[in-house]
């Protein structure tokens, strides 16, 4: 297998009439999803160009699934833009990406065509006939290096960057996470997070691997959790792969001791850290369902470590981020570049074919990050620095620390803020937290949510944490603003707080 | 239904929530505002709205809310 579209026509051909991706307003069979994707890929092959980006703005439905797929066929890559983003924020991407074209639904057009010259609207591409001459012609000469797709975060500097990602590196990837987590034809996934975010890979493309289903659950639901719980009952979802926060709103609300959610049998989470209390409340209620906590940037397809919690946590336990996928290694580097083995903290660095081809048009960052094996000096090997801190526990286990940019010096002390946030976590009367650094004053910023007075932190965290690590201003919000993709939005608290402080 | 309109108005200034019948439905009130206003809700009414009353029929407009207060307070 060279091409993602292979396995999609795999599953077409075994799963004809079966359902492939559904969303609330509508649902798509395998055959088509070939079939509409064709279509687009035959409409787009007039633009007569070969592995370029073609940004699509639609919102979060089967039809824009299936626009992917079509850029596909059309020979060149696709690149996700949110409906919402401010249309500033999409320009300085597309001044990067240079996309040749915009692909949008009808409800988008005006929007779209402020923003690009050459918009496809999806309603009008959708009757093209297919000419399977055309796409043979292309498939022939597509490579499994070739990029699949360009995946736009923001980068600390606020300029966007996009790692490309190529063919090989999602069927790499996606094979691991359909064998580790036995993705397979009666899988129905319950799909939470944003396709402008890394996350959302796994679900979709080892569901076309397997011939599985993905349910697209309604955003809007997740203000509304038992309507959630009744439409993923209805639709039988019985994997979900969602970031902690998502989770945190059903163990907050504690949706579950109101409703039953019947059929999941796999929780999977990644994208930030997991509140062990937050976990413990799952299992509780889903005793019997597979845990497991993955860990990995975007430049790394999704992810490149993982651990399936196999033993019970207390709540002020950190979970391990546990060891590398198979078929991907990870190892950890000192200030002098040398290999840390003990139980010293080290960046963690990632080898292997999950590793993007680098960032779109912007050789500088790239060779930041994407960089020679400095322990291999005998031929070309290139690693992905990704800029976390983590060290082994006794058992072995990957333990993430922070963000290499986000330890801080305080008083002197060097201070992990993650560690201050797992021991407010551990409190049972907080809902959600998140600590903040103001660098200008060299204070320790507390934001949280919960019925809890001041006071009553500080006395739970005394025990835990010395001095210097007290939080030096506290911050109670009613409920912790989460960002697009569903996380806590640390750069609004952040924001939110300098203006407050003017 | 004074003190309710005086939380809606700190909540979101700006909105006429007087005559708004479909604050979920025109997405006038998002989520983080739904959550918002059940805590505010908690403490103020002395109720506890649990999540099976968080229905997108029962935020539609201040009269709506209002009920879901009233018949909670009866409950309790």
């Amino acid at each position: 297998m060279k091409n993602i579209l292979e396995f999609l026509e795999q599953s077409s051909q075994k799963y004809f009439t079966k359902i492939a991706f559904s969303d609330d307003k509508n649902e798509i069979t395998y055959g088509q999803c070939v079939e509409n994707a064709q279509r687009i890929g035959t409409n787009l092959s007039s633009l007569q160009i070969r592995r370029q980006p073609i940004a699509v703005m639609m919102d979060k439905n089967v039809e824009s699934l299936t626009a992917f797929f079509g850029v596909v066929y059309s020979g060149n890559f696709y690149v996700v833009i949110d409906i919402h983003m401010p249309d500033d924020r999409i320009q300085s991407i597309f001044e990067t990406l240079h996309p040749i074209a915009l692909i949008t639904e009808k409800q988008y057009e005006h929007k779209a065509q402020n923003l690009h010259p050459q918009v496809f609207i999806y309603e009008n591409m959708i009757p093209t006939e297919i000419n399977h001459q055309k796409l043979n012609e292309i498939r022939n000469q597509m490579i499994d290096t070739d990029p699949l797709y360009a995946l736009f975060t923001s980068g600390s500097t606020g300029v966007p960057k996009g790692a490309v990602v190529s063919h090989r590196n999602v069927m790499n990837y996606a094979s691991w996470f359909k064998e580790t987590f036995d993705i397979h034809e009666d899988t129905q996934f319950g799909s939470q997070t944003p396709f402008y975010f890394s996350m959302s890979v796994s679900d979709v493309f080892s569901t076309i691997m397997a011939g599985a289903s993905l349910h697209i659950l309604p955003k809007k639901l997740f203000s509304f959790p038992v309507k959630l719980i009744e439409y993923m009952n209805e639709k039988q979802v019985n994997t979900i792969y969602w970031v902690p926060s998502a989770l945190g709103i059903i163990a907050n609300m504690k949706v579950l001791d109101y409703i039953k959610l019947n059929d999941v049998q796999k929780v999977l989470f990644a994208g930030e850290v997991m509140p062990t209390k937050h976990l413990n409340y799952w299992k509780k209620h889903l005793p019997h369902a597979l845990y497991a906590n993955l860990f990995g940037p975007t430049e790394t397809t999704d992810i490149c470590t993982y651990y399936i919690v196999d033993r019970e946590f207390e709540d002020d336990e950190v979970l391990p981020i546990g060891k590398a996928c198979q078929n991907c290694d990870v190892f950890l580097l000192d200030e002098k570049n040398q290999e840390v083995i003990d139980d010293r903290e080290g960046e963690l660095c990632v080898r292997g074919s999950f590793l993007a081809l680098g960032y779109y048009n912007n050789p500088e960052k790239t060779q930041e990050v994407f960089v020679q094996n400095p322990l291999n000096q005998a031929y070309p090997e290139i690693i992905y620095r990704t800029g976390d801190l983590v060290k082994y526990n006794e058992r072995g286990e990957l333990i993430y620390i922070t963000r290499k940019d986000f330890q801080i010096k305080h008083m002197g002390y060097r201070i992990e803020l993650g560690e201050i946030e797992a021991a407010v976590y551990a409190l049972s009367k907080i809902q959600s937290c998140a600590v903040i650094y103001d660098e200008k004053e060299d204070k320790i910023i507390l934001i949280y949510s919960g019925k809890i007075t001041d006071q009553e932190i500080m006395e739970g965290i005394s025990h835990k944490l010395p001095q210097y690590m007290y939080p030096n201003k506290m911050i109670q919000l009613k409920v912790m603003p989460l960002n697009q993709n569903g996380k806590i939005d640390r750069k609004w608290l952040k924001n939110h707080y300098h203006e407050e402080e003017k | 239904m004074n003190e309710l309109l005086d939380i809606l108005k700190d909540l979101k200034p700006g909105v006429d929530f007087e005559n708004e019948k479909n604050l979920i439905d025109d997405r006038i009130l998002d989520s983080l505002d739904v959550m918002n206003l059940t805590v505010e809700l908690n403490d103020e009414f002395d109720i506890e709205i649990t999540p099976l009353d968080i229905l997108p029929e029962n935020f539609q407009s201040i009269e709506t809310i209002y009920q879901l207060i009233t018949r909670l307070q009866e409950d309790n």
